[in-house]
């Protein structure tokens, strides 16, 4: 990729992440936190790019080993996530 | 990568926008919900789309290992306890660091030229991903219990130091030597695993969740960095934003406890003198004495700390708050910023027993008020309440905002022992003269207080 685009969008992703955290009240903090966790579970697509272009069985291995992490990171992420944030709306209707 | 059919393109581009909105639904209560899940779309759109990449080999074992690692994962997610989350936020989150590491080091295996910057991002992140995938590990085992005492070793910031060199050093040398040779490839990953591993030991439970969440921003940022490598924008952008949100948020947190994160990281939590004496006693009362105290006032503040969180007390608080209600008791919750084992975790927890918003009370908001409260209830919280972080300057404490519960009228404190929070610091409060100590586990001692308020009328 083109190291100065490449530049330009870490710039702006930074931004935002920034930005999106700067205004959110204290008690979102552990949904949030969760829920960026969750976010960063996008790794599994580059473990998928890797296991797919393994050619040795090492590389095969580091790479199952790598999706399954990576999978394990988006799923685990996202169920106790959408658990935490259950329960809040639970009570707003309360 | 520019070559690649527009419909996996389109999907990563759709993923990454997905995220970021997502995100920002997260960020207010109302739209959080909804926001989690569009952020689950944007994952999956991201996954199908990887499929459709052309040429893709080893797709059985692709499968195999989404279904092993989604699997376990999901189940263990449904199945953990709300006290319980924070460390498995920190175990999920080491196994994405542990990802873009492995990430990293297929990628080394296969020695493919790259250009300098390449080669150094791709390094950089995979050292970060495997301090964070080892570091998570710990950081799991000692808020799980697994690891029950901080391990120390003697000189431990001189090792971490040198520790850290040795793996800049494996670092400089894969970037310097591009392609590595197998040898120095290995010598880099345990080094950097390693690292992750010895840094973390020494850390005490109590500021274990700053640390997850610094490791949370690591693992985002190793993830951008790996993105950059593979020439994936979705990853970049998702891995960035998490790092610069993770970042923030790890430095609020560390403010919450006015320990700065150096402090964290090298400084173990010890006083730095004997301390200034505490006088007074400890007086004990019974929970019919606190039912009546709390019955015959007319406001009162519950601090809910750790303790009640792991006594399950949360639905008798709830329903001891009830009844105090309908006696025409005022009744407020007062969360500090650090209260449970990350911030906001008491919330969630007062949520899960149905709380409502509006009587949950950050720091700032109710801190002027204990002065007109009769009563403040200390449930299971300790080092939140402690006045020596007010005033005793040699107490490892000082300077953390606390909650001013000792400026209500009455103080009851419902706690298991005698013994000092997790901290280690003994608390000043418990000794001074309108505090009153309730012996007991939090849950059946709310069940108590609530049949003597229900005797009461």
């Amino acid at each position: 990729m083109d190291g100065l685009l490449a530049l330009y969008i870490f710039m702006l992703a930074a931004f935002t992440g920034y930005e999106i955290i700067a205004k959110v009240p204290v008690i979102l903090h552990t949904p949030l936190m969760s829920g960026s966790n969750f976010v960063h579970g996008v790794v599994v697509v580059g473990a998928m790019l890797m296991l797919g272009t393994a050619e040795t069985v090492v590389q095969q291995a580091i790479g199952f080993f790598a999706v399954a992490l990576g999978a394990a990171n988006a799923a685990g992420g996202y169920v106790v996530t959408e658990r935490m944030l259950a329960m809040f709306k639970k009570k707003e209707g309360a | 990568m520019m070559s690649l059919p527009i419909y996996v393109q389109g999907a990563w581009f759709a993923g990454a926008a997905l995220f970021i909105f997502g995100l920002k639904g997260m960020s207010s209560p109302a739209s959080a919900r909804k926001g989690i899940v569009i952020a689950g779309y944007g994952m999956l759109i991201a996954i199908a789309g990887t499929f459709l990449v052309p040429g893709l080999k080893n797709l059985a074992l692709m499968v195999a290992a989404l279904g092993l690692g989604g699997a376990a994962a999901w189940i263990s997610g449904q199945k953990v306890k709300m006290t319980d989350m924070p460390q498995m936020v920190a175990i999920y989150n080491g196994m994405g660091g542990g990802a873009a590491a492995a990430i990293a080091a297929i990628e080394f295996a296969k020695g493919d030229a790259h250009s300098t910057v390449t080669t150094i991002l791709a390094v950089v992140g995979a050292l970060i991903g495997a301090v964070s995938f080892t570091g998570s590990c710990v950081a799991w085992a000692k808020l799980q219990g697994v690891l029950k005492k901080a391990h120390r070793l003697p000189a431990q910031n001189v090792v971490n130091v040198l520790l850290a060199l040795v793996a800049i050093g494996f670092g400089a040398a894969m970037v310097v030597l591009a392609p590595a040779q197998p040898e120095l490839i290995y010598g880099f990953f345990i080094v950097a695993l390693v690292l992750g591993l010895i840094v973390t030991l020494p850390i005490g439970g109590a500021d274990m969740p700053v640390v997850i969440s610094l490791f949370n921003a690591f693992t985002g940022l190793a993830v951008g960095f790996e993105g950059y490598v593979l020439g994936n924008p979705a990853l970049i952008i998702a891995g960035i934003v998490v790092g610069a949100a993770g970042t923030l948020l790890t430095q609020l947190m560390a403010k919450a406890m006015n320990r700065p994160l150096s402090n964290i990281l090298f400084t173990p939590m010890v006083a730095s003198g004997p301390g200034e004496a505490i006088s007074g006693s400890m007086k004990e009362v019974g929970a019919l004495d606190a039912a009546a105290m709390m019955r015959y006032a007319s406001k009162v503040i519950i601090v809910p700390g750790y303790g009640m969180a792991v006594a399950h007390a949360q639905h008798k608080v709830w329903e001891m708050t009830s009844i105090l209600e309908e006696a025409g008791v005022e009744v407020k919750f007062a969360i500090h910023p650090v209260a449970g084992r990350m911030p906001g975790h008491m919330n969630v927890l007062l949520a899960e027993a149905g709380v409502p918003y509006d009587k949950i009370f950050d720091l700032e908001e109710i801190n002027g008020e204990f002065g007109q409260a009769d009563v403040a209830l200390v449930i299971g919280a300790n080092d939140v309440v402690n006045p020596s972080a007010r005033t005793d300057k040699a107490s490892p404490i000082y300077g953390m905002p606390i909650l001013d519960a000792d400026k209500a009228q009455n103080v009851i404190v419902i706690k298991r022992g005698k013994g000092t929070g997790y901290s280690g610091v003994e608390n000043a409060l418990f000794y001074t003269d309108n505090c009153r100590m309730l012996y007991g586990d939090a849950q059946p001692m709310a069940g108590e207080i609530i049949q003597h308020l229900k005797a009461m009328g």
